[in-house]
């Protein structure tokens, strides 16, 4: 009888009835592969911990500065942005950014697909724009880590840090007001305009709320990136410089 | 001597003991396979059946587990450190000697504890550039993406917190560096644009519960790593896993 019911239904009707995705019991198909896992990660730490030891230098004191104080290296990413910028936002306003923008993520992002599989032709943007985020980072901790020495200036890896070098300027030439803030609220406003002219169809998706969120992360961080050459290429120190504060 | 054994097997799990604690019998049948996930408090956080696509060590490589693992291992070794050491200007530095030289084991249990640190801070990152690159945060798990950069933060805040400790010129200037920053904060710092705290109120003081870098300091970042950071992980763990669920599982096509 069941079947004879079946039989009746026509053929998209059927298709149409979402697939319920596979699935294998969690034991012992999933606990099986978390263990042997375990058990590498175990046997890697035990050998690590055997042959290397953990570092331990003088008793701190507070009247010998070392030269460098590096940070432990997941902070050195910050520290090296110490160079291009002041404290104030190299230390507070581009953790915070960083922090809120990794939130804002799956708030903007319209996009609904490439879930599920590493995909990059369904998510080109989100995929380059994350990539070029991860790879400045550690690019920026890689540096600090090795190429940074006494003062924090530039030595390479196979260097000794004994070698007198000339210290590098912080920059030397400091934009007027009438240029700095014009050019950094020319580059956020072209910014924000010319995708509506040449990606119509990536504004188009996006609500004025989420674009205007997007774009503001987006253009922050190729902002505190370009930095970096400007200060290399054009020895440029401020773009905007105020008694208050600096950028 | 294999039957021996087998009979002396057979024996044990039959016994009360044996039957208190796991109520299933073996898990050979797909009966009792299904009974083990549900009757055991550890494997009860996995739901019953996973996704195939999601069990391929390449979809997740693994790199939550290995998290929690990780923090697993920093909970047990930080434990039997902080039988060995006291967080004061005069203790601190020699009981990570006398954990080097004195105690059995004590150097291995510092490294242990050290390098699990470093390697959780690793996988977390690449947990998190995993999810994203499956877009695993998008909806329904935008919440469960946020819970995870909270806990992200807390796990460089536990390193760095637990990187003072030693009391050594690296830990102590690392700090120095570290702490300095709050002092740039807008309005809240004694550096920053627009302040309007002095020295002895502001950001940096109440990180260190003092000017400079003191004994006060020490006992806060004691206080913070062995206590309130790792409470406020495993809370945000635990709902971060509940989500995990009630998300519908690990994240898949379709
Ligand atoms: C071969 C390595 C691993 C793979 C392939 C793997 C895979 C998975 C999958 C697919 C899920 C989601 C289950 C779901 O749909 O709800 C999951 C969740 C979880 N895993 Fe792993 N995992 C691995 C290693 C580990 C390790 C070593 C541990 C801990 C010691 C662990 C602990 C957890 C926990 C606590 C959850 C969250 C609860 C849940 O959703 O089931 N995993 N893992
Ligand atoms: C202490 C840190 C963390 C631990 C212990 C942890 C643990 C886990 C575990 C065990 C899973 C199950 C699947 C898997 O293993 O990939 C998972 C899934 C997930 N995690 Fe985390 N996580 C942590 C940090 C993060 C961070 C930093 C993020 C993102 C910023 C994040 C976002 C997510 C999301 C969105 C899922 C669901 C993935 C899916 O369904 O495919 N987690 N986490």
């Amino acid at each position: 009888m069941q079947e004879r019911v079946d039989e009746v239904k026509p053929k998209e009707a059927v298709s149409e009835i979402p697939k319920k995705p596979d699935k294998l019991l969690a034991f012992p198909h999933l606990v099986f592969k978390e263990f042997i896992a375990l058990m590498l990660v175990s046997l890697v730490l035990i050998i690590i911990s055997m042959v290397l030891n953990a570092p331990l230098e003088e008793v701190a004191t507070p009247t010998k500065t070392p030269n460098p104080a590096k940070a432990p290296w997941y902070f050195v990413g910050l520290q090296e942005m110490l160079v291009y910028f002041d404290p104030w936002i190299a230390g507070v306003m581009i953790p915070i950014l960083i922090i809120v923008g990794l939130m804002a993520i799956p708030f903007v992002d319209k996009n609904i697909k490439g879930v599920g599989i590493y995909c990059f032709r369904e998510r080109k943007f989100a995929f380059v724009i994350f990539t070029i985020g991860i790879v400045v980072w550690f690019g920026l901790i890689i540096f600090g880590c090795f190429f940074r020495g006494p003062s924090w200036l530039l030595y390479l890896p196979w260097e000794s840090w004994d070698i007198h070098k000339p210290v590098i300027s912080k920059g030397t030439y400091i934009l007027p007001l009438y240029i700095g803030v014009p050019s950094v609220m020319g580059y956020y406003a072209l910014g924000m305009w010319l995708p509506t002219l040449f990606a119509r169809n990536f504004f188009r998706a996006l609500s004025p709320a989420k674009y205007f969120v997007t774009m503001f992360f987006v253009l922050s961080m190729f902002g505190f990136i370009g930095k970096i050459p400007l200060r290399f290429i054009f020895d440029i120190k401020y773009v905007i410089h105020t008694p208050w504060f600096s950028i | 001597m294999i039957n021996g054994l087998k009979r002396l097997v057979n024996w044990i799990i039959h016994t009360q003991i044996w039957l208190s604690i796991f109520r299933q019998g073996w898990p050979n049948t797909e009966r009792n396979r299904i009974l083990t996930i549900l009757n055991t408090c550890l494997f009860h956080l996995h739901p019953l059946k996973v996704r195939t696509s999601g069990l391929k060590v390449k979809y997740t490589f693994c790199l939550g587990g290995i998290s929690m693992f990780l923090f697993i291992v920093e909970t047990i070794t930080g434990v039997l450190l902080m039988f060995y050491y006291r967080p004061t200007v005069e203790y601190a530095y020699q009981d990570m000697k006398d954990l080097e030289f004195a105690v059995t084991f004590g150097l291995f249990l510092r490294n242990m504890h050290r390098w699990a640190a470093h390697g959780m801070v690793l996988t977390v990152i690449l947990h998190m550039c995993r999810v994203f690159y499956t877009g695993a945060y998008k909806p329904p798990r935008e919440y469960n993406w946020c819970v995870g950069v909270v806990l992200l933060v807390l796990t460089l805040l536990l390193s760095f917190t637990g990187y003072l400790l030693p009391w050594d010129q690296l830990a102590f200037w690392a700090v120095t560096v570290g702490t300095n920053m709050a002092k740039a904060t807008p309005i809240m710092g004694a550096e920053g644009p627009f302040h309007i705290l002095s020295e002895m109120s502001d950001m940096c003081f109440y990180l260190r519960g003092s000017v400079n870098i003191s004994e006060n300091t020490l006992l806060r970042f004691y206080v913070l790593h062995c206590i309130a950071l790792p409470l406020a992980a495993v809370v945000l763990m635990s709902i971060h896993f509940w989500r995990v669920r009630k998300d519908g599982g690990i994240s898949g096509p379709l």
